[in-house]
This record gives C-alpha cells, structure tokens and sequence, in this order.
C-alpha cells in the first residue's frame, strides 16, 4: 500500500514516507553478514551430530579425523563441559544443565557430540565423518502429555521429572462465573511445531586476542544479554568479550539465539589461538540449531451467557520444549499479559505446563507464544459462536473491550493502554465488502466448492517487558528491562546516534534517525546510526518483545531531547534569557519575536565544542547526551496471587480472510486477504507494513505448511527445506492493510510495537477460514499446521458420519 | 552441507564420456544440469569418485521434430524445452508438464535426461515419458540401445541405465491424429514442489468426438510413474461419459500401492490419483474436441 | 593426500576472473570465499531457497547446485553487477528501496537476480508472472507483498511511466 509523503500525525518526519537508511548496502550486496566476517587464518567448525534421539555415549574415537590434513582440533563434552559453565536457564531447575558439546548422554537426535576445527568446512565435514561414536540407545519420549506420564523415561534423570514448569493461576471468580454462567464448552486445540526459520542460518566467528585478552565475537545474534550470557559460560569478566553488533543479521523473528554456538566457538578460538567460525549449515540449523518454536496443547474451556458475553476461560496450556532449556518456558509466561485477548472477560484461569521431550529444543519464536494462544482463543470465539447460533462478529463485538473502557485492566493484571477495536474491525470489513465476501462465499458453495471465511481479532503486547520471569520463577527478581540510546553532535554538526543491538531488518537506523531527526529538527537522511560493540555500548535488551520502536524509539527521543535542551541552555546563557524565552527551530535558536538575535546550529555546537567561555555554569562541553530507561509501567513485581503488568502497549490487529478449498483435492486456497491494524503512530509506515505482510506470510506458513515432524524413532523428519514448507510467492496471496491509529498514552510519540504483527493474528483467522469452510459437512480441524492431508482426512470422517 | 571430495572431467564428445565411464564403471557419475544430483552430493548420499560433465557436448543438445517423434538430445534444457513453440504444438503435454517442474533457476540448468535418469517417483517427466511411451536412447563405449519408457523405470530413483551407460537422446511420440489433446495436473504442497500425486493425460477424437486414442498415467502413487495403456483403451469409442471416465480413473488408482510420508498419505494418495486422472482425461479430451 | 586443483577462468560481473578450485567447490562459495562477492548469500545449499541465485550466461541459476567447475568459460553476473556502470542503483534495486521491497536483506541478491532475470525478458509482467519469477525464492521478512510492488514499479519506470 502507497505510504503518505507527510505525515499523517502532523509530525515533521515520523508518519511520512522515508526510504531506509539500511537498503542501499543490502540491494548492492554490501551488507555484512556474520558469514561475510573474513578474518586471516579463519579455521572452519563442522559438527557430529546424535543419531539418537536418547542414548549414553559410551566412547568416541577421533584418531583418524585428527589425522585428516588441515584439522586442527577435535573437541568433545569431556573437554568442553569441564572448561565452561552450563548456560543459564530461567526458571528453577538447576539440574537440567546444558552445553554445546553433549556429554556422556544424548537427549535429542540431532544433538551435538563433537566439534572438528579445519582449514575448510569441507575437511571439518570430512573428518567429522571418521569420528566413531559408540551409543547405548536409551528409550525416549517425544510426545509432552506421554512425558508427563511416563516418569520412567526422563530427559534429565537429575532433574526428576520431565516437567520443567507447572503453575495454575487464577485470576478472578472463575468459579463463581463457570457456575452462573448459560453455557459451557470444552476443546483442544494443538499447535504443532514450526519456527521463523530465516533464510540465513546462525553463524559466528570468534577471535581471542592474547594480547588485549579480548575476546571478538562477529554473530548473526538476536538476543538479550548475550554477551554477559557468552563471558559467564566462558569463565571470562563480561569486558573481556566483546560482541560487535555492526553484523548484519539475515532474518531473525526471535530465534537467532545461538550462545551455545557461540560458547563453542568462543572456547575453541581461545584453545587454538586460531580465529574459528561456525556456520549453521541447514541440516545442522534445522536439526541442532535448537530453534523450534512453541510445540503447545490446550485445553480450552469457556463459560458463557446466551447472548455470547463470555464470562470466563480455562485454560490448560502443555508446551513441549525439547530437550533443554533456556528461556522456552517463558513462552508460556508472555500470553499471561494478553489472556483473554481484546477481550472484556471477568476471570481467567491458567495453567501453563512446560515439559522435556527427547526434541530439538525450543526457543524463543516470534510473539514468544502469544501466536498459538491467540490461535486458540480465536478458535474458542468461533465455537461458542457454532455453540450459540450466532454470527462470529456478533460474538466479537459482543466482548471486544468497547474504546471508552480504556486504560483497562485485565484479570491477569495487565493494563491495556488504548485502542478503538471496533473501528479497525469495522474498516476492514468494509475494505473487504464484507456482505459481498459472504456471497461469493455462498456462491461457492453452490457451485459446489468449500468455502469459507475466517476472522481473527488478536493484540499483539508490546515493548517487551519480562516481568514473566518473576511471575514465573519466584528466585528471578529482574524486573529492569531498559534500552538506551547515545546521540553525539561532532564538532562538524554531524548528528550520530549510538544504539547498543544488532538488527535483522527491523530498521533501527531508519528509526533511530528518523526520531532524533523529529526531535532536533533536522534531516533524518544526515543522520548516522551506528551500532556500538557490547563494550561500547549502553545497555539494550535487543529487539525482542515488539519493544524497539518503543525503547529504542523512546530512549533516542530521551537523549535528542537532551541535546536540544543543551543548546537552548547555551543560547539563553548566551542571551542572558530564559530558555522559555527561545525558540527552536531547525536546529536554530533564537529570541522569540528576535530573528535577528539568532544563534545557529554551527554556532551552538561550536560554543559546546570549543568556546566554554561562552557555555553556561554546570553545563557538561561536547554535546552528546546518553538516555537510559526502563519499559513504561515496567518495573514491578508480581502480586502473591499472580497478578502483574507485563507488556505496557497492545497494539491490534484484525483479520478477515477467505479460503476455497477444492472438495475432490483437498487442496485450499486463499483468496482474499485483509488485516486491519492498529499499532498507534507508525514512525515509518513502510516498515510496520513490510513486517505485517511478512508476519502474515509467517501465520500463513504455520496453519498450513510448516511444521517440525518426529517419527516414532524420535527422528526429525522435515529436517530439509524439500519437507519443511516454507511458503513461496505462489502460496502468500495479495493483502491489504488497514490502518488506524489509537496512540499510546504512555509513550513518547504514540507508538506501539509491531514487529510481530500479522504472525499474531494470521494463523487463526485461516483456521478459522478452513473450519467455516469445513462447517457445512460437520466437522472441524483444530491442529495446526492444516495440511492438505488434514483437511482431506476431515472431509473423510464428515463423509463416514 | 559440503560435498565430498571427487574427481571432474569435461567430456567434449558422447565417445569421450562413454570412455570415462566404462574407464571408471560405478566410481562415476554423469553430470548435466545437476539439479538432483548436486543436493544429493551436498547430502552426502552420493559420493561418486568421478563427475563426467557432459553438459557441454554439443551433440546432447537438439530438438528435431519429425512425423512420429520429436527426438531431442538429452541435455536439452528444461527451459529450452517450455520455450519452444514448435516442440509444444507437436508434444504439447512437455509443455504442460513443465509448468509444474521446479521454478526458473532449476528449469534453467535442469535438462531432459538429467530427469529422466533421477527417476524420482513423482517427476513430472518420467510421468510424461510414460504416458507418451517415449523411447530413451542409451550409449555405452561398445554399444547402443534403445528402450521403452515402460522397461526404463525399473523402481524408485532406479532405471535399466547400466553404469557404462549414458541417455544421449528422447524420442517422444507425436500423434499424428489432428484432434488431439492433453492435460497435466498435479496436487502438491507448494507450487515448484515434486507431487503428491500427478496426473497426465493424451486423448485423441474423431469427428464425432468419439475417443479413437488415449493414453494416461499417474505419478507419485508407485515406485514408478505409472501408464496405464490396457485401461485407456476402453476409452476408445466412448465419448468419456461420465461414468465411464469414473470408473477407469477408479481402477487406475485402485491398482497403484502409494507409500505414505510426512505430506500424504497411502489413502489421500490413492484418492488424489483416481480424481487427477479422471480430471486430464476429462480435460485432454475437452481440449482434443476443441482442437482444429 | 590433498585433493586435485582445477585451473577455472570465468568472467564474472564483466571481468574475467581464474582461480584454481576443488572439483566440490561450489560456485557459490568461489563467489563468496575466492572472490570476496559476498552479495550472493547461501540459504539451504540444496536448491530450494534461492538465496544464491546468480545469473549464467543470462539466466538465474543456483549457485549452490553448481560446481565452480561447471561454470568454468562461462559468464557469471551477481548482485555486485547489477549496479549501473557509475556505481548508481539500476532501476530495479533503485525500486526495492523506494517500495520497501525487503528487510533483513537476506534474499534480496537472489529475488533481485530473479527479478532482473524476468525484467530483460519481459519488460511488462503481470502480477503472476512476476510471482512465477520469483516463485524459488523464499523470503521469510516480507511475504511477498513490496517484493512484488518493487518489480512492477521498476516494470513502469522502465517503460517511462513512473519516477
């Protein structure tokens, strides 16, 4: 969709059409990727990887790979577990340990055994195939609720249980609501496995300096306190590693969370003194990589009225996360901030359940599992609306949290800031014709076909606060969740702001310039935006969360503010005037009503550089300004009965979309597509759009196509991109994107968080679609993804009935 | 995801080749567009001692279209092969059948024998070759060849090629019927992906619309793409009624032993087949009335 | 017993460029780790996501499903070679800025390839067309969407009709 040249918020730059800063180098093929990391002497890492999913390792042999020409070293669990400490894990359970290297017992098919350094991948591939590992298979589990059972077959025995993670919440009268309420309805939902999977896969490379005793870390990384988590592992001080976020990362979406790969390479670059690099190829990233997303089961209950109020919800969330755990389980911990939706419900109760499985691990995926409970909670609007007879929409608009009913607290605790959810939802019906969609769709049928309309209305919480950590593990009290920015005017007037992450598209240059740009008044395009090393740096938590157009956002704004407030102090010290008396503009101050009486943007940044003469008392030379802050309403701690502000924004999406499926194929199609949208103030349209229609590819791909499958060897069988689907250009048909915009009141411009827009909303609004489709035979699918298989396997059962 | 080491050599000439491989016997692969074999090298399933590269042989890439056949050199390019108006107006079912084949970068580089010889079970030439009963011409340094489509396929991603032995030409029957026409379709996951299951079909009809030959197959429901010649003959002097289209569509798909994997299963599969064969039945037939 | 070297001569974005390679090296890794081209990114390395595409003689290929010493003779174009003579974006990666046509910028050598591939061809794809084209390359930021308006409206600038 065509973006406004000015901006539709009456703002100088945020809201109008800007190209981004970042796409000249990528179109030109001048990005630099962690891969494109050329370093002399650069020594290549291939992995052995468990051919079980659970076995003990009775022995490895490395002889003949060590004696291949050109290795250089094999590394085992033995020598890695004992030199470096277990990563971290966020809830309670100090037992599951975890390396990179497995060491003794396997617990995945996949999982790494044995590390061999070359001077090529090729020779590190060719060696890791004379590595001779002898196993003792051990039984396995794979599936959650048969781990739950079956206490005999445990991933981490020390640990004893393969549950990592079981609370029940209840948050109001849940109860009391259950029993006056008119009706009651139970269902599972399943939300299979998938991930983001992004074209790049994970790599790194590491350098270890004897000299500065600084260890270089080049990665294509997407993670909060990464470099803390490396230095821990590695035994070294946190300033003797160094992170330098100036890569490039290819896509991200929240799983590029390769520290275990990292420690490896870290420790191997100090073994060798060899600069050492690892890149995921994709069997190794698919299978190894431990990027799967949530993997979840739940158990839906609803309770309401016959006039469609629901009054309650229960739900019982099983998330299988593998074989290990780092922050997974706190992908159970998120949707707590958004529980009932953009709904009014009265009391919800929760009881999220995270169990260990002999799968490849999971980790944190886009929306860190708001998506699958959207899904599910989208899907329960849709049966109460089957259980009533009533319209879908009706049932939404029935309980969709009315505009004037804002700030609203949730049961769970959270407030939601604002929103008009029953603007958007009326604008993308009418951008879809809604009544002429519902013909054709009856048309269709007539002629035959299954066809079928499917709505979503879902929130995306924003501006990534981790206040899940404390709700969910009573031993973690971070509560501090910043992110900073440092804006430095040189001694030219050149403008650079200094952000402390790496980006994997979200366009945090564009950002960064384009608020500072608003702030001082001056041309985003002349604005340089660079990303310090981690020893460099001011904190962030990196873009997690759909947090950055909001912290990232807002600290730039903070530190701009500061520079600007800096120079009207030196002009009024210089005008002997208060500040109050001055007017700023494009940089420029001068006495309101006094153009004469004028000091320009050179001038002011000159008296900072070079003229302390000429500067006010207390008033710091060189004009930079830093601005550290903590998540809007963030910063507490949880209540004794679960209660707790998670996320501080909540931005809304709706979507209407319509499917055909053709009865003698099973083969569906999706033929119209639009999403409404409400995100607050867009700072560049282009990019919230860009990262919709990319979310909704991403939902599309997980109702339909991708899914991590398992054999009954516990074997990952979609482990190539021939079986893992992800879709093409063929698959995403065209959308279109509503805007509105209900600006946040707690943040500096209005704006809410987008980045995992359209993922949230998309998957259920074409199960939904598929299940209207499906509704005339009687029957319906509630496991996602919805193969052509699944589908044709329901209209079987409807023709058996 | 690196191949293991092997051995190149370009091969300037048919003779040249067949020499490599009779001089290196199982230790060597030919190589043309690769499309099927690179991966599988990445992968590490194959790791031949020897490439013989015999993409650049001029005398592997021709079309010529003469009254029976249109026999082209097997290193013809896919793309070559969609793009040529004239090969589609004497085999149109190429065309159709490559629409589904891959996507532009692998067309571009991927050729007709390369196909032919990888013999994956739901490929849409080998379902092509079947159906049309092309003929393969084999080389071997003593010795040439030539055999049916029917005797080729032996199983999945096998085929009678000897090692020696290298496919040096297609000839793909052109029916000399003028009304004649065909359909290609297929149900896969992704548009570009091998089938779950594919269907093609070749129909002729006389003035009167009554069948006078026709020749179907499936793909992607057996080890091999199967043809189904005995079954198709009862469509001639019919004008494919309905039931009768049903029926042998049904006992087509009723022969076939599908397998199952992570997409379909062994009854989708079997299901899919009878429908897409009644479909490029009804579709080849339809195309063939409307013909001239 | 180290493997055998092969003299390779190929011209590469107009400049003749010779190496000496393994018989396994792929084209793509000769572009990246001989040439320094790192435009030309790897995704998958078995063919399905077109990260890597290239242009052969003309026509986009996957230089991850060829060996370096396959294309030895021929002409090989990358990202790197789609600029203008003067360094100047060429209408089509001017287009992908100006539409937003990607993101991470991951796939973006291989959808420009793929895209500029089609533009020669056919100057004034449809809507389908341009996704046929691109059809084998993924893309995981985008969904497709300001990929395809970033080809159509190079499509128009080409043809005079936009700015």
């Amino acid at each position: 969709m065509s973006t406004p040249q000015t901006s539709p918020y009456g703002f100088r730059y945020i809201g109008a059409k800007r190209r981004t800063k970042e796409h000249p180098r990528f179109v030109t093929g001048r990005g630099r990727y962690a891969a494109d990391i050329a370093l002399p002497g650069l020594k290549h890492v291939a992995l052995v990887a468990s051919p079980h999913a659970s076995a003990k390792i009775l022995s490895i042999c490395s002889e003949a790979a060590r004696a291949v020409p050109g290795v250089h070293y094999v590394l085992t669990g033995d020598e890695f577990c004992a030199a470096t400490d277990s990563l971290p894990i966020g809830v309670d359970a100090p037992k599951v340990t975890r390396w990179a290297l497995a060491r003794e017992r396997v617990r995945y098919a996949g999982e790494w055994v044995a590390a061999v350094v070359a001077d090529t991948r090729a020779l590190a591939e060719d060696a890791a195939e004379l590595i001779e590992v002898e196993y003792e298979p051990l039984p396995h589990v794979t599936d959650a609720e048969q781990a739950i059972a079956n206490t005999d077959t445990l991933v981490h025995p020390a640990h004893g249980s393969n549950v990592i993670l079981h609370r029940n919440f209840v948050w109001g009268p849940v109860e009391a609501e259950f029993a006056n309420a008119d009706h009651r309805l139970s269902f599972r939902a399943t939300w299979n496995r998938n991930a983001t999977v992004p074209i790049e896969t994970f790599a790194v490379a590491a350098q270890w300096n004897p000299a500065t005793e600084i260890l270089d870390i080049w990665a294509s990384i997407q993670m909060p306190k990464y470099p803390d988590q490396a230095a821990r592992a590695l035994r070294l001080p946190g300033n003797a590693v160094r992170v330098h976020y100036d890569v490039d990362v290819g896509g991200s979406y929240g799983v590029k969370r390769g520290i275990k790969h990292t420690v490896l390479v870290g420790y191997l670059a100090r073994r060798l003194g060899m600069p050492v690099r690892l890149i995921e190829d994709r069997l190794e990233n698919m299978r190894g990589g431990d990027m799967h997303g949530p993997d979840r089961t739940f158990d839906m209950t609803a309770a309401f009225d016959g006039d469609g109020t629901i009054r309650a919800l229960k739900i019982r969330a099983i998330d299988n996360v593998g074989a290990y755990a780092g922050r997974a389980p706190f992908q159970l911990g998120k949707p707590v901030s958004a529980i009932c939706g953009p709904y009014a419900v009265k009391a919800v109760a929760y009881e999220p359940v995270s169990v260990m499985t002999n799968k490849t691990p999971q980790e944190a995926v886009r929306g860190f599992g708001q998506a699958p409970t959207n899904f599910a909670l989208e899907r329960t609007m849709d049966r109460v609306a089957r259980h009533l007879n009533m319209d879908r929409l009706a049932v939404r608009q029935k309980n969709l949290i009315r505009k004037d009913q804002f700030p609203y607290t949730i049961p769970s605790g959270s407030t939601y800031d604002s929103g008009d959810y029953q603007t958007v939802l009326d604008k993308a019906l009418a951008a879809i014709d809604y009544p002429a969609l519902v013909k054709q769709r009856d048309a269709a049928r007539e002629n035959g076909r299954l066809a079928g309309i499917g709505i979503s209305t879902c929130l995306e919480p924003s501006g990534g606060n981790s206040a899940f950590e404390p709700l969910l593990n009573p031993k973690n009290e971070t509560t501090t969740w910043m992110d900073s920015c440092l804006v430095r005017i040189d001694l030219s007037g050149a403008i650079t702001g200094i952000m402390g992450t790496s980006s994997s598209g979200q366009g945090h240059e564009t950002l960064v310039s384009t608020v500072i740009g608003e702030v001082l008044e001056r041309d985003p395009a002349t604005i340089r935006v660079i990303h310090a090393d981690s020893l460099q740096a001011l904190p962030s938590n990196s873009p997690v969360g759909s947090r950055m157009a909001i912290m990232l956002g807002g600290a730039a704004a903070g530190a701009a503010r500061q520079i600007k407030e800096t120079l009207l102090a030196i002009a009024a010290h210089n005008f002997e005037c208060e500040k109050e008396d001055l007017d700023y503009r494009d940089g420029n101050v001068n006495l309101k009503g006094v153009p004469d009486k004028m000091l320009s943007w050179d001038q002011l940044v000159e008296i900072a550089h070079r003229k302390f003469h000429a500067m006010p008392a207390g008033v710091e030379p060189g004009l930079q300004a830093k601005f550290v802050w903590e998540v809007p309403t963030g910063g507490g701690l949880p209540t004794p009965d679960g209660r707790i502000q998670i996320y501080p924004c909540y931005a809304f999406e709706c979507h209407i979309v319509y499917v055909e499926i053709d009865p003698d194929t099973a083969q569906p199609e999706i033929k119209r597509y639009v999403c409404g949208h409400d995100c607050g103030v867009m700072i560049n349209p282009d990019i919230v759009h860009g990262m919709t229609y990319g979310g909704i590819a991403h939902g599309i791909g997980a109702a339909l196509y991708e899914q991590f499958t398992y054999d009954d060897n516990g074997q990952l069988t979609s482990g190539t991109f021939m079986d893992y689907l992800i879709p093409s250009a063929h698959e995403i048909p065209p959308v279109k994107i509503v805007d509105h915009c209900t600006p946040s009141p707690i943040t500096t411009f209005g704006q809410k968080g987008s980045g995992e827009a359209g993922y949230l909303g998309a998957p259920a609004a074409v199960a939904n679609a598929i299940n209207d489709a499906l509704a005339p035979l009687h029957v319906e699918v509630n496991t996602l993804p919805i193969s052509h298989l699944a589908i044709w396997e329901t209209i079987e059962k409807a023709k058996r009935q | 995801m690196k191949s293991p080491p092997f051995e190149y050599a370009r091969a300037a000439s048919i003779e040249e080749a067949c020499a490599f491989i009779a001089q290196h016997g199982d230790d060597a692969k030919l190589i043309a567009g690769g499309q099927s074999l690179v991966p599988m090298m990445a992968f590490r399933l194959l790791r031949p001692g020897w490439l013989i590269d015999i993409d650049a042989i001029p005398a592997l890439k021709y079309v010529a279209i003469e009254t029976d056949a249109a026999r082209m050199g097997a290193c013809t390019r896919q793309c070559d092969i969609q793009h040529d108006d004239v090969l589609a107006a004497a085999v149109p079912l190429l065309r159709q059948a490559l629409a589904h084949v891959g996507h532009v970068q692998t067309r571009n580089r991927g050729t007709a024998g390369g196909s032919l010889v990888h013999a994956d079970p739901s490929a849409e030439l080998p379902l092509t070759a079947q159906v049309l009963e092309a003929r393969m011409v084999l080389r071997s340094h003593s010795d040439t060849r030539t055999l049916p489509a029917a005797s080729f396929f032996e199983g999945a991603m096998t085929t009678a090629v000897r090692p020696d032995e290298c496919v040096v030409e297609i000839q793909w029957p052109v029916w000399r019927e003028k009304k004649t026409g065909s359909a290609f379709t297929e149900i896969s996951r992704r548009h570009g992906d091998f089938a779950i299951v594919a269907a093609a079909a070749q129909v002729a009809v006389d003035d009167d619309a009554r069948c006078t030959r026709a020749a179907f197959g499936i793909g992607g429901a057996a080890p091999t793409p199967a043809a189904f010649p005995d079954l198709a003959k009862r469509l001639v002097g019919t004008r494919l009624e309905k039931e009768t289209l049903r029926d042998v569509a049904h006992d087509a798909a009723a022969t076939l032993e599908p397998g199952s994997d992570i997409h379909a299963s062994a009854g989708y599969r079997r299901h899919l087949a009878g429908v897409l064969a009644a479909r490029v039945l009804q579709s080849a037939y339809d195309a063939a009335r409307a013909a001239r | 017993m180290s493997e055998r070297l092969y003299a390779i001569a190929i011209e590469v974005n107009g400049t003749k460029r010779t190496g000496q390679v393994t018989a396994r090296t792929s084209l793509v890794d000769w572009l990246r780790e001989h040439l320094n081209l790192t435009g030309t990114h790897v995704g998958c390395e078995h063919g399905i996501c077109g990260a890597c595409s290239v242009m052969l003689d003309g026509a986009p290929v996957r230089s991850c499903l060829m060996y370096a010493v396959q294309a030895d003779g021929h002409r090989v174009t990358t990202v790197e070679g789609l600029a203008r003579p003067d360094g100047q974006l060429s209408v089509l990666q001017d287009s992908f800025c100006e539409a937003h046509g990607l993101q991470c910028g991951y796939c973006t050598p291989g959808m420009l390839i793929a895209a500029q591939a089609l533009l020669d061809e056919n100057p004034r794809p449809s809507e389908h067309e341009i996704r046929d084209a691109i059809g084998g390359n993924l893309c995981r930021c985008t969904g497709y969407q300001q990929i395809v308006e970033a080809i159509e409206l190079a499509a128009r600038r080409m043809a005079g009709e936009a700015e």
